[in-house]
C-alpha cells in the first residue's frame, strides 16, 4: 500500500535536530510541534497530532521497531500514572517558563548564553551557530527552545532503548497536555462513562 | 467464522497515543475524542495491540458469549 504523505514526518523532525547544529536560530520552527498538537486539540477535540503526524513519535517508531534499538519491554507502571504524567507535564512547563524568563532578560539586555542546555543540568557550548543574523533576544529563545527540543528527543531515546519504541509517547508533555484538553471538552463524557 | 474467545481490553491508564489502532489488522481500535481507546467488535484478540501499546494497558480478556452463564 502507497505510504502516506505523513508517513515521511520523522525526516521532518530529525532534519529539525540536524539543522540546530548549524543554525540555532531554526530552533524557532519547533514552534510548530509545540502549537500544531494544541490547536488541534482545542479545536477539533482529538489527538490526531499525536494519532497520525507526530515526526518524533514516527522516529522512535522507526529506530525501535524496523530498526530494533528497542528492548521492548513494558515501562514501568508509574510512567502511564495521571500523578507521573502531570508532575513532569508541570515540571516541563515550569523549565519552559524560565526559559522563557531568560529570553525575557536577554532581550532587556543581559548576555546571550550560547549554550544548549541538555537534561536541564548540563550546559553544552553552541558558538559554532551563526547568530549574528538576529537579535540577542531571538537568539536565546533559539538556543533554549533547541535545548527543550533536544532535551525531550534524548529521554524519548532513552526510554526508547530501555523500554517500549514509544515509551517517549506515555509521558511525553504535549500528550499529557492534548488528553488533558480533551478530557476537559469532552468532561460530560467522561462522567457518563465512569 | 467462530468467535475470537478472546478480545482486547483498554485499561483506564490509557494515553491514548493511537500506535494500537496502526498495528490493529482488523481496524478494530480507534482513539475516541483523543481521551481513551476503544475495542470494537472485530477484535479477533490477536494481541498486536497489547504488544505495541507503549503504555501497557492493554491486555487480552476472555470475550463474553450471548447467552453464557458465568
Amino acid at each position: 500500500m502507497k505510504k502516506k504523505w505523513y508517513e515521511y514526518l520523522w525526516i521532518v523532525s530529525a532534519t529539525y535536530l540536524a539543522l540546530g547544529f548549524f543554525n540555532i536560530l531554526f530552533a524557532w520552527l519547533g514552534l510548530i510541534c509545540f502549537m500544531t498538537p494544541l490547536i488541534i486539540s482545542i479545536a477539533k477535540g482529538s489527538k490526531s497530532y499525536c494519532n497520525t503526524y507526530c515526526g518524533r513519535g514516527q522516529l522512535f517508531t522507526l529506530l525501535g521497531g524496523k530498526l530494533g534499538f528497542s528492548r521492548k519491554k513494558t515501562p514501568p507502571k508509574f510512567l502511564r500514572q495521571t500523578w507521573f504524567r502531570y508532575s513532569f507535564l508541570t515540571f516541563f512547563m515550569t523549565m519552559f517558563l524560565l526559559m522563557i524568563y531568560n529570553t525575557f532578560l536577554v532581550f532587556a539586555g543581559a548576555t546571550l548564553t550560547e549554550a544548549v542546555t541538555l537534561l536541564w543540568v548540563f550546559n553544552l557550548p553552541w558558538q559554532w551557530t551563526a547568530t549574528s543574523l538576529a537579535p540577542p533576544g531571538v537568539a536565546q529563545f533559539a538556543f533554549g527552545f533547541y535545548g527543550v527540543m533536544l532535551t525531550s528527543t534524548v529521554l524519548g531515546l532513552i526510554t526508547m532503548i530501555l523500554f517500549k519504541p514509544n515509551s517517549w509517547c506515555v509521558y511525553c508533555p504535549m500528550g499529557t497536555m492534548t488528553q488533558g484538553i480533551c478530557k476537559l471538552k469532552y468532561r460530560k463524557e467522561i462522567v457518563e462513562r465512569t | 467464522m467462530p468467535v475470537p474467545k478472546k478480545k482486547a481490553h483498554v485499561g483506564k491508564e490509557c494515553v491514548a497515543c493511537g500506535k494500537c489502532v496502526k498495528e490493529c489488522p482488523v481496524r478494530a481500535l480507534s482513539v475516541y475524542k483523543g481521551m481513551y481507546t476503544l475495542v470494537g467488535d472485530p477484535c479477533i484478540g490477536c494481541g498486536k495491540c497489547a504488544k505495541t501499546c507503549p503504555a501497557g494497558v492493554i491486555e487480552l480478556i476472555a470475550r463474553k458469549v450471548e447467552g453464557a452463564t458465568a
